[in-house]
């Protein structure tokens, strides 16, 4: 998850900002020291806003998502070889049938998971591989992988709240081959929307 | 007319004058000053309320004795959720996992691979039941078992919807004071 990127992104153009409107000041080293502290820490609130609020990018890691997704296996520098995604984060929940959303994972919190948002509260769904109907409790959502054979989702840990819900998944922006929107795409022959 | 004429060209001779002498550079970087120190402001609050420390108005019925009917606003701490060091006792700010718009004040009563024993339903009768809470889960109970919408009607909470420890009461006056393992 590459959080850090957008901090040193924001960092760097604070700095760059910072010391272009600046050059003409002669400090001496301690107050450039301090100066330099400032404007970073600065810089890392400032991208921490802007990530925890607006939007974020991410690296995409596990083949849980394939085709949407290609995956690398997230150390750098290989993540450069997946997909590196926009995430617009929101306020109100306007979450669609079919959107790809990242959510904090309802087994280990400190893990986040991208997946695609099948049913919202109150849909009739069927469960795939089985003949269940259920019927999503308020405030849950249904969530399921792209790749059916290898993806840990509400099949295996069941309907999860929609608080744990952080982002959605807007667009893809690297490689630069690979730059498009990511679409919804909805599934017409399960799902029952009341 | 050209009387008239030659009035209205002084005048937009002198307006336009009096425009261009106008210091826009210095207004606008004045501007962009405030507006920054706005947005720096704003960052900052952010950062101290969602990693640090918040405050939050809690209300109800679900945790008396601890928590006011009417209200009592209580300091949250964001360290403790985050790294994953929530205790059994502890009072959690949490999202309600039926209605997202919703936070909830409860207490932790089981962390995961606990088995936590409640009962049903204690205005009627004394039946309990036993439950193993999932990994990656917590059982939350408001302090008033008799009024309290809890684990005991949806069930076990993921860590992830925790948002914070109640650990301290700062509001009204009164009431100030740590707010401790169980009454």
């Amino acid at each position: 998850m590459l959080f850090w990127f957008v901090y040193f992104v924001c960092l760097v153009f604070f700095l760059m900002a910072w010391f272009f409107f600046c050059r003409n000041l002669d400090m001496e080293a301690a107050n450039f020291l301090w100066f330099s502290l400032k404007k970073s820490i600065m810089g890392i609130m400032f991208g921490l806003t802007i990530s925890d609020k607006f939007f974020t990018v991410y690296s995409v890691t596990g083949s849980s998502m394939h085709p949407t997704f290609t995956t690398s296996n997230g150390s750098f520098p290989a993540f450069l070889k997946g997909d590196i995604v926009l995430v617009e984060r929101f306020w109100d929940d306007k979450l669609s049938h079919g959107d790809v959303i990242t959510f904090k994972s309802p087994t280990d919190h400190k893990k986040e998971f991208v997946k695609r948002l099948i049913a919202l509260p109150g849909d009739w769904m069927q469960c795939p591989n089985s003949h269940d109907i259920v019927k999503i409790p308020e405030g849950h959502c249904w969530v399921e992988g792209d790749n059916r054979s290898s993806s840990l989702d509400s099949r295996h840990f069941g309907p999860i709240p929609l608080g744990l819900v952080r982002g959605r998944v807007t667009h893809i922006i690297w490689p630069l081959k690979r730059m498009s929107k990511v679409e919804r795409k909805v599934v017409m022959n399960r799902v029952y929307r009341t | 007319m050209s009387a008239a004429r030659g009035r209205i060209a002084a005048f937009l001779t002198d307006a336009a004058s009096r425009f261009s002498h106008i210091p826009w550079r210095s207004i606008g970087s004045d501007a962009l000053d405030r507006a920054s120190l706005v947005v720096k402001a704003a960052c900052f609050v952010h950062v101290v309320n969602t990693y640090i420390v918040g405050i939050a108005f809690v209300r109800g019925p679900s945790m008396l004795p601890t928590i006011n009917l009417t209200g009592d606003v209580v300091a949250v701490e964001r360290i403790t959720p985050r790294r994953g060091t929530v205790e059994v006792g502890d009072v959690v700010i949490l999202i309600s996992p039926e209605n997202p718009r919703k936070t909830v004040a409860k207490r932790v009563v089981g962390l995961q691979g606990d088995a936590v024993t409640f009962l049903v339903d204690p205005i009627h009768g004394n039946a309990t039941r036993t439950v193993a809470v999932p990994m990656g889960h917590v059982w939350v109970q408001g302090d008033n078992i008799y009024s309290s919408r809890d684990s005991r009607q949806f069930g076990p909470v993921p860590y992830g919807l925790i948002q914070g420890r109640a650990f301290c009461k700062v509001w009204p006056p009164e009431a100030v004071g740590f707010i401790g393992e169980k009454y």
